[in-house]
């Protein structure tokens, strides 16, 4: 590999600044606006020089970039001081007593922290954790069996409008018999899991002979239908206004007020994701994980080692949807309104995008990925509108230059000395 | 059997429209086998650069035909010069890696395009002035079938005559051809294989430029999202014809464009879009490879 000089990168991007410039002049520079039927354009030169600019500075680190993945990759050193932080964390979160520590301090701030916050961030943290849930959910489909799911807000519209759908034929006759609806919750719960698998298997029989781009398009095929079903059925799901007021989780028969009741909400969550994260892990290490896992790497050899392909991708796609369901429901409880529109592929594609960029396959990666793109709009509103925009540059970034994520999985490896050998 | 026959015009309107996206889709997946999901965002581009310009060119005062001339020339530049900027960023680096990386790639250009202009211009639909000219002996059956949709059916066909014949004869199809089918070979060779790939991105971002002029003006109104539904129905319909065969994506969007067209007009219009995504998941089980595609074995 030649060495390239500064200079001749300054120059290079200096050219792509040009480039950029007029490429993007139209779109950037002009604004159009039409009055009475006539096209009004307008100039917008200030745009100009940020244009160039920008485009310099990153085209720059770009190359930098490239270069600097490029070496990486061929030398396959362990990389900067990033990854020597992520490694020495690693090492000390080996050592039991100070895992043990740490986990119980994150417990305890858990626990304390709707007391510390009060509501309105209670429920932010509440929307994290549902999507803590279904990242961990659409991680086992994407991370694990390296099938890509682009329909997956379908099952957590399942699992919602179960709850949602309970409430509404089977609410008042709960209220009439002198039961609190909030019952229907803790029914929905198992019931959305065990339907939006169904739905799950369903999805998957079709598709179990499709290749992985083909699988991707047929997702987001299904994914569009279920939305426009219930958008379009008004008289049985309530169409596009939705179902509302659904009623809280029970809880002893107690009128909690809403901020009890996010605080309620709260815990239950954070139950079903300590639960989520334990029964992933233990798929991971699973015969299944495994199997699944030799399926993402390479599906004809796979198949060569008598792994039936055809049961994986339904086991697969099952064991993503259930936990989609349960999301729903807790969706549900806690906004008490569902509609079609949470539900959308754009919805899908969040969820995908906390997988990608937290780490395919890697589950503090999904974890971490939920909160990242949960938390950063909500404390930094400012960049709000920016929001699908980043993403999507994080995303394309992260799959060419750090293809495993932020939190990279860890690849298991079995090593044995020579003694254990001659034993 | 009037109504059957407006309907079946108006589909076959549809038709030629999808087709004229599907072609740029079937190309690129032919070579690279990728679903280049913001194909969809090209075509919106190239209409959102011929409003702007066309717009500037207007209100300075252009004759009609030479604002039409110039706005499509325009945005078949700039379409095909981001095509190539795409590629060049965000698939090119992720070449022999997974071939999930490049799908979810695309996927994030997509959405950076879609958000782009959107902040760049405007989230409201805009108004999108017809250059095109009305032809005054069509007016006797303009309930059936209009100028714009005329023109629209014509380019179509020229387009497709022009890469079939692209495709067969010249010696950048040839290239095509043989990287479409063993890319290292056609390496080994002496095929330049990503200045193939680029022109092939050029070619089928300018057709979704033309797509895009021509669609706007037929449709009346342009905004940032109208690429990504005519984008996955073009790769529908490209899929429906046998993805990455050119007559297939023609007749593929056809056959959706009378599908949706008479299924509004017999069963509801409630499920348009339902259409084309119920027909891609029975083609799909039926026959994945299309009704004109290769049958094609999975190799190690």
């Amino acid at each position: 590999m030649k060495s390239r000089s500064l200079l001749a990168d300054i120059g290079k991007s200096f050219l792509i600044a040009l480039w950029f410039i007029v490429l993007l002049f139209p779109l950037m520079v002009m604004k159009v606006n039409v009055s009475k039927g006539v096209a009004q354009v307008q100039f917008r030169w200030n745009m100009l020089p940020l244009v160039g600019i920008g485009a310099f500075v990153l085209s720059l680190l770009w190359r930098l970039a490239l270069e600097w993945n490029e070496r990486r990759s061929n030398t396959n050193r362990a990389g900067g001081s990033l990854a020597k932080i992520g490694s020495l964390t690693s090492q000390y979160l080996s050592i039991t007593g100070v895992r043990r520590g740490a986990l119980i301090i994150l417990l305890a701030f858990a626990i304390a922290y709707p007391f510390l916050f009060g509501m309105y961030h209670t429920n932010i943290m509440i929307t994290a954790f549902i999507y803590i849930i279904l990242a961990l959910g659409l991680n086992i489909v994407v991370g694990l069996g390296g099938l890509l799911n682009l329909g997956y807000a379908a099952f957590f519209g399942v699992g919602a409008y179960t709850y949602g759908l309970l409430w509404k034929y089977v609410g008042q006759s709960f209220i009439a018999a002198g039961i609190d609806p909030g019952w229907l919750f803790w029914i929905s719960l198992p019931l959305a899991g065990i339907i939006a698998t169904l739905f799950g298997i369903l999805l998957s029989l079709p598709v179990l002979r499709l290749r992985g781009d083909y699988l991707a398009i047929i997702t987001l095929a299904f994914g569009e239908i279920f939305r426009m079903v219930m958008q379009n059925s008004g008289d049985l799901t309530g169409g596009a206004t939705g179902i509302s007021l659904i009623p809280r989780p029970w809880l002893f028969n107690m009128k909690l007020t809403p901020q009890k009741a996010a605080t309620y909400i709260y815990f239950i969550a954070i139950v079903l994701v300590a639960i989520t994260i334990f029964v992933v892990r233990r798929i991971e290490d699973s015969k299944v994980g495994r199997a699944l896992e030799a399926m993402r790497e390479d599906e004809i050899a796979c198949q060569a080692m008598g792994i039936n392909l055809v049961k994986n991708k339904l086991i697969t796609f099952a064991l993503g949807a259930f936990w989609a369901g349960i999301a729903g429901v807790v969706m549900a409880a806690q906004t008490t309104y569902i509609n079609p529109d949470s539900f959308t592929l754009w919805e899908s594609i969040i969820i995908l995008m906390a997988v990608v960029i937290g780490g395919t396959g890697s589950i503090p990666g999904a974890i971490g990925g939920a909160i990242l793109l949960k938390l950063l709009p909500e404390y930094f509103r400012a960049l709000a509108q920016y929001r699908m925009l980043i993403y999507g540059i994080a995303m394309i970034l992260v799959i060419i230059f750090k293809p495993d994520g932020l939190i990279p999985r860890k690849r298991k490896q079995y090593t044995f000395s020579e003694k254990e050998l001659a034993k | 059997m009037e109504y059957f026959l407006k309907l079946f015009l108006s589909g076959t309107a549809k038709g030629s429209i999808y087709a004229l996206i599907a072609l740029g889709y079937t190309m690129v997946y032919g070579i690279i086998q990728l679903i280049n999901f913001a194909h969809g965002e090209i075509y919106m581009i190239g209409g959102f650069t011929a409003l702007i310009l066309g717009g500037f060119f207007f209100s300075n005062g252009m004759p009609v035909w030479l604002v039409l001339l110039l706005s499509v020339l325009l945005s078949i530049l700039y379409a095909a010069a981001f095509g190539y900027t795409i590629e060049k960023i965000a698939y090119r680096p992720l070449r022999g890696k997974p071939r999930l990386s490049a799908l979810i790639s695309a996927i994030g250009v997509s959405i950076v395009l879609q958000n782009f202009v959107l902040l760049a211009q405007t989230e409201k639909f805009m108004p999108f002035p017809s250059y095109l000219p009305e032809f005054s002996w069509l007016q006797p059956y303009k309930e059936y079938i209009n100028s714009t949709q005329l023109i629209i059916l014509g380019v179509t066909a020229v387009i497709m005559v022009f890469l079939t014949f692209l495709i067969k004869f010249t010696r950048t199809g040839k290239a095509m051809r043989a990287t479409a089918q063993d890319m290292h070979m056609a390496q080994l060779v002496g095929v330049d294989v990503n200045q193939v790939i680029s022109v092939t991105f050029i070619i089928g971002s300018s057709l979704a430029a033309i797509g895009g002029v021509l669609i706007c003006s037929y449709m009346g109104q342009i905004n940032y999202y109208i690429g990504f539904v005519a984008g996955i129905k073009a790769f529908v319909a490209a899929v429906l014809g046998g993805i990455g065969s050119i007559p297939g994506a023609v007749l593929g969007s056809f056959i959706l464009g009378w599908t949706e067209s008479l299924g509004t007009g017999y069963i509801s219009s409630d499920y348009e879009d339902a259409f084309a995504f119920v027909i891609l998941i029975v083609i799909l089980l039926i026959k994945p490879d299309g009704i004109l595609g290769r049958t094609q074995r999975q190799k190690v």
